[in-house]
């Protein structure tokens, strides 16, 4: 080292050298930035796509009819009212579009638009107070694939309005052509930014209760067959042109059902109301029937048997270990056991509940009783540790204190030490059972996945619980499943939301410093 | 003088110890420095000028405001949260607070040793080695070897580890380690050295090796050293200055402070009376 | 008669009877209490209340270990009794097959009347009721009797010098001692049923065949080798680890390092909240989101890679659900699983380190890359292992995104089978484990307990070693 050489400080070199190194400085805390912008976007993009998927089940289309009560009540049992109900319904849409009615396959396409087991709710309620006759006005949910339709969830369409122009009915009666200079110039603008023609996807033009599907396309005029109602209704009137972007053949809703729905729009039947059945019904295996209420008293059930399991022994147990444990290979061996189970897989615990409470012990399957304690025992490590923590955090003083007055150590920790340790031991009971409430994969083991249409009455009884109703809702081929999916993802989440505000709102309240 | 001037007006020929060029100009000049830890003030209006190669001693009671004074120095205030440093502090024509100062620029002309010993969890070779590196100031291996050499030697730490040299900086003795951090803060070639109560951790021995040292490298560099005791102060510095509630009381030449102070706290100081 | 007992509802009986007894306790000791408490002859050791949970104690304890072995035992017990009554003919089921014949004996039998019109198995019922009510009946009278004697062998050791609170306090920390064991209590048991159950599977099937076979198609009964699931596994836990070591290592820097106050205690909350999610909730989110993007990206790469000419067919197998898609998702599930304790071994390294580097004219990164991660480095190895633990064990994400079909691929965009989709896949809906298929479900929980247990101990005790380093 050259004396020399000090003068390299400040030098030219020196200086862009330091540039190169406040480069690398900013690079590198330009990466922070990105880890944690990356994680926030996809905390984002979460919870985004499901809201959106729970928008779209928070209201849905139904239908009202006008049913002849009497003839409900009269019936023998549940299924023959039921039968009653649903042959009122399809009478009434069979009338309100007779094209169709003529064959087997056109009785059964305008059937699909409401589902025989959306009768059933409607049934009850009439037997329920025999003293109804006459007419009564009910609604029913449209089928999931029409009310998907509906909230424009099922394919993609662009719509024009255009119009008025000129009907008149084709010369074999089946049909409309629509004329007009230059009247269908946007339509077949529209058609060519998206690469679509009259062969390959549907293009129905609605006026009022009737629906044409196209045939045959020109800027002047349009000609198609007719779908619903009548020709007479296109002349002289606003009109509405859509492109579905999918073949019919693609789609789980054809043009037909689309050009019914739309009637029944236009003639107000239609409407689109709280999604509240959601939260009233029990599973079904028809998405718009499904509801999420038994799962939920499922998942109280199953919480209930595993809070009154694993908190007061998560307590005792901290406190043995905090407070009296004497220093030796057992205790540690416990401490290290413990902090070993914390992070075991939650299916192992699953394992342990098939094999020991189911195989060994014979308990019921599907049974909250036998969820509630395995997830107790997932959750034990967490309640002891968190309520470890509180006591940790209560001075020796107090404890010196307490014994000093010539209280014995039982005395001082359960009359002196316990209520200053509570608040943090809460905090971590409650963090502890929303970790609880949101674990599915032991439940599958233990068989809580199986379908429950009844709303169980206590821990014995089979059940479901909201993370399985999830997991066998998400992974079911309908799309109508995905927003009621995100539904009930949302439900889960405010519980969840509800406990952690409870957590900090404990913080808040009983933080104390020492 | 600009900085890249400033490098060549060094000219390091050792000195005979003790000669104090006081009418020099003064290696830093602290004018009307304030330092205020999020909005509390803790340095009121502190003007001192540093000397160069000598040792100046920052002495007064505890949380008077000395290690706070140091500190701004190298700008290791910058690290903390909510300081605000106020007030000129010219090192070579320019002020060290200045914008366009980079601080680690700076630090490698202003190095400090800490009150405990904190070398690098790395071998002995590398906690020397690592300034060097990052600023570039060894072209290959052996210059580097060098520099590693030349430091320990200076640090008088060499005949004590050189068979050892790649053994973690963290299993030598607590005297080893601060003169470890000595040798890692001359290895990038400073021209001012803090020291924040490099003492405070050692036992008297030890101590004693470290006062040795810094007498020795007051030949080439201009040292501040804070420092509680006043029997280290009298020892080891040629200049001090005295510290209370944040406010430089009295400055001069050690002999003086110690025999004849013009203010009476720094008479009850440093006869024990308080502190 | 008998047959009318086993209709008990013993549960609630056996917590009424175990209430009584304890107030019985109770009033008795508390009663003989004052009888020397108030004659003032003598100063008594204890207080009146403290006699009484001395016996209230001794009262509960036969009855509680009674209701616990029943609950337990009751009904395994009967079975077998059962078992050894019937007659020769029913030697021609099967083990697993006279076992779910019994469990439907055993559901028949808890409804009250139920006669299913088939002459055997309504006979059979019957006579389980009547053992069942002779077990009932018995485990009552052994309640009364031993709780009984209990009580007043308690009651009859009080006395003024008589230490009851030192008593009751030293048996309420034997209670308080068996609630820290249930924790090992928990891990013996997991590890025996896993350990029972794999037995019975290696007995049929080789442990070598298990682990080094390639072929698997246990829904049937066929194959039995765990490779390719084995691989799906590391390749799934690779995406995750690929995406949340550098996500969460730089954010963890970012938020101990560089972040001010403020910026840490909105971002902080935020992360945790992505440990709180339900791993199902992070599987739809996969099925809805990630996938569909994966298999659109891979389709979009096939197309373009014979358009550039690199490629004369399509490279990636973009199926619907594929081990990329899981992997992502799961590696942004475990992304706070490292920055929360990255970040907490990141701060732990002490101050002074900083300052050191400082001093010498480092730049932060300089200081963050060369003396804090070096000095951080086993704590934050410690918090990969962890995660990587999580992402192994981990489960409703892959069921629900990862796929079903065994086989050793290593194109991402193809769908692969774990661990645990299979241990899910083979036991749902199963409730007898006597077949090679369910029993293996056991043995591949063994092997992902083993292997996420070294993880958890290495990860625990090198993060223990470095907090006793620096605090």
């Amino acid at each position: 080292m050259s004396e020399q050489a000090l003068s390299s400080f400040g030098t030219d070199r020196a200086r862009k050298r330091l540039r190169r190194r406040r480069a690398a400085d900013r690079r590198f805390k330009w990466y922070g930035r990105a880890a944690i912008g990356f994680a926030l976007a996809a905390l984002a993009l979460l919870l985004a796509s499901i809201f959106s998927q729970a928008l779209s089940a928070a209201t849905y289309h139904v239908v009202s009819f006008r049913i002849d009560a009497g003839r409900v009540v009269a019936a023998e049992n549940t299924s023959g009212a039921l039968k009653e109900v649903y042959d009122q319904v399809r009478a009434d849409l069979f009338e309100a579009f007779p094209d169709a009615s003529g064959t087997p396959a056109g009785r059964q396409e305008v059937s699909a638009l409401v589902t025989r087991l959306a009768a059933l709710p409607i049934a009850e309620r009439l037997r329920a107070s025999p003293a109804r006759r006459g007419m009564e006005q009910v609604s029913l949910p449209l089928s999931d694939d029409v009310d998907l339709y509906l909230k424009g969830a099922a394919a993609r369409q662009v719509t024009i309005n255009f119009g008025p122009v000129a009907a008149e009915p084709t010369e074999d009666g089946q049909g409309v052509r629509l004329s007009g200079a230059g009247a269908f110039a946007r339509l077949i603008a529209a058609a060519s930014l998206e690469h679509a023609n009259v062969t390959d996807v549907s293009f129905l033009v609605t006026g009022g209760r009737s629906t044409v599907r196209l045939t045959r396309l020109s800027a002047d005029e349009a000609e198609g067959s007719l779908i619903a109602g009548t020709a007479s209704e296109f002349g002289n009137r606003a009109l509405c042109a859509r492109i579905i972007l999918a073949p019919q053949s693609e789609r789980t809703v054809s043009d037909r059902q689309i050009a019914w729905a739309l009637a029944l729009k236009a003639d107000g039947r239609v409407r689109r109301v709280p999604h509240w059945s959601l939260l009233t019904h029990t599973d079904s295996t028809q998405p718009e029937l499904a509801g999420a209420l038994a799962a939920i008293v499922g998942s109280f059930l199953t919480l209930l048997v595993t809070a009154s399991l694993a908190i007061p022994v998560g307590i005792l147990a901290s406190i043995y270990l905090e407070e009296f444990a004497p220093k030796n290979r057992l205790t540690s061996l416990i401490e290290v056991n413990i902090n070993n189970l914390a992070a075991v897989p939650s299916i192992v615990f699953g394992l342990l509940g098939a094999a020991v409470f189911l195989g060994v012990m014979g308990l019921p399957r599907s049974a909250p009783i036998v969820g509630g304690l395995v997830l107790a025992l997932l959750i034990l490590p967490v309640v002891i540790i968190a309520s470890r923590a509180a006591l940790k955090a209560v001075p020796d003083s107090i404890r010196q204190g307490a014994l000093a007055v010539g209280a014995s150590r039982m005395q001082t920790v359960f009359h002196h030490v316990l209520p200053l340790a509570a608040p943090g031991m809460l905090t971590g009971a409650i963090l502890g059972m929303a970790r609880a409430l949101g674990e599915t994969a032991p439940l599958l083991l233990i068989g809580m996945v199986a379908f429950v249409a009844d709303v169980p009455r206590g821990p014995g009884d089979e059940a479901s619980a909201l993370p399985v109703l999830i997991y066998s809702w998400a992974t079911q081929a309908e799309r109508a499943w995905e927003p009621m999916t995100g539904a009930v993802i949302l439900i889960l989440l405010a519980f969840l939301i509800a406990m952690n505000v409870a957590v900090v709102y404990l913080r808040h309240k009983f933080e104390r410093r020492w | 003088m600009d900085g890249s001037a400033a490098g060549n007006e060094v000219v390091v020929t050792p000195e005979p110890a003790g000669t104090l060029a006081l009418g020099d100009a003064p290696r830093m000049d602290c004018r009307n420095v304030n330092v205020f830890y999020s909005g509390k003030q803790a340095i009121f209006d502190v003007s001192l000028p540093i000397p160069d190669r000598s040792v100046t001693a920052l002495i007064g009671p505890s949380g008077c405001g000395k290690s706070t004074f140091l500190r701004c120095l190298n700008r290791m205030n910058d690290t903390i949260e909510g300081c605000r440093v106020e007030g000129e502090i010219i090192m070579d024509g320019k002020d060290i607070n200045s914008p366009v100062i980079d601080p680690v620029l700076l630090r490698s002309r202003v190095g400090m040793v800490f009150q405990k010993p904190n070398p690098f969890p790395k071998t002995i070779y590398e906690n020397i080695a690592y300034g060097p590196r990052i600023h570039g100031l060894a072209q290959g291996r052996e210059d580097l070897d060098e520099i590693v050499e030349k430091c320990l030697k200076r640090a008088g730490l060499w005949e004590e580890v050189k068979d050892r040299l790649t053994v973690p900086g963290t299993s030598l003795s607590g005297g080893q380690q601060q003169r470890l951090c000595i040798a890692r803060a001359i290895a990038v070639r400073p021209e001012v050295i803090l020291m924040d109560e490099p003492c405070s951790a050692l036992d008297p021995i030890a101590t004693a090796r470290i006062e040795e040292l810094i007498d020795d490298l007051r030949k080439r560099y201009c040292i501040v050293i804070v420092t509680h005791s006043m029997q280290q102060a009298a020892r080891v510095s040629q200049r001090a200055a005295f510290f209370h509630l944040g406010k430089l009381v009295e400055m001069g030449d050690t002999d003086q402070i110690f025999t004849s102070p013009r203010d009476r706290r720094t008479e009850d100081y440093i006869t024990g009376r308080f502190g | 008669m008998f047959s009318q007992l086993g209709h008990l509802p013993m549960d609630f009986l056996l917590i009424v009877a175990a209430v009584i007894l304890a107030s019985l306790g109770f009033i008795a000791g508390r009663l003989k209490a004052e009888t020397f408490a108030f004659a003032g002859e003598e100063r008594t050791h204890s207080r009146p209340n403290s006699h009484g949970y001395y016996v209230l104690m001794w009262a509960l304890v036969p009855a509680v270990t009674i209701l616990l072995a029943y609950v337990a035992f009751a009904e395994p017990l009967s079975k077998a009794w059962l078992r050894r009554e019937l007659p020769a003919g029913f030697s021609v089921l099967s083990r697993g097959e006279l076992a779910s014949y019994l469990d439907a004996v055993a559901r028949a039998a808890h409804i009250k009347g139920l006669v299913t019109g088939e002459h055997v198995f309504d006979t059979v019922t019957t006579r389980y009721d009547e053992i069942l009510g002779t077990v009932n009946l018995a485990t009552l009278g052994l309640v009364a009797v031993l709780s009984g004697v209990s009580l007043a062998w308690a009651r009859a050791r009080l006395g003024p010098r008589f230490r009851a609170r030192v008593h009751v306090e030293s048996g309420l920390e034997w209670f308080l001692f068996l609630c820290a064991a249930l924790a090992i209590a928990t891990t013996v048991g997991i590890v025996a049923s896993l350990v029972f159950e794999s037995m019975r599977f290696f007995a049929v099937v080789p442990a070598t065949d298990f682990l080094f076979g390639t072929e698997w198609n246990a829904q049937t009964n066929a194959a039995f080798g765990a490779l390719p699931l084995f691989f799906g596994t590391f390749m799934i836990s690779f995406f995750a680890m690929l995406v949340a070591a550098p996500v969460g290592l730089y954010a963890a820097i970012y938020l101990s390092e560089y972040a001010g106050a403020k910026v840490r205690a909105v971002v902080k909350p935020i992360l945790e909240v992505l440990a709180g999610i339900p791993t199902v909730v992070y599987g739809f989110f996969a099925l809805l989101v990630i996938a569909p993007a994966v298999r659109a990206g891979a389709l979009w790469l096939n197309t373009s890679l014979v358009e550039w000419g690199l490629a004369h067919g399509p490279v990636f197998a973009a199926q619907p659900t594929s081990a990329l898609a899981a992997g992502l998702v799961m590696g942004i599930m475990v992304i706070p699983f490292v920055s929360s304790l990255s970040d907490d071994v990141i701060s732990a390294v002490p101050q002074s380190l900083r300052d050191g580097a400082y001093a010498v004219g480092a730049t932060k990164s300089e200081a963050v890359r060369q003396i804090v991660l070096p000095a951080a480095l086993p704590g934050i190895i410690a918090a990969l292992l962890l995660a990587v633990s999580r992402a192994i064990g981990e489960t409703m994400i892959v069921v629900m995104a990862a796929g079903h079909r065994a086989r050793i691929s290593p194109d991402p965009t193809s769908d692969l089978t774990t661990i645990t989709v299979q241990i899910v896949a083979l036991l749902t809906g199963e409730s007898e484990f006597d077949s090679p298929k369910t029993l293996s479900a056991f043995a591949l929980g063994l092997v992902l307990f083993l292997v996420t247990l070294v993880f958890n101990l290495v990860a625990l005790g090198v993060v223990r070693r470095f907090r006793e380093k620096y605090e």
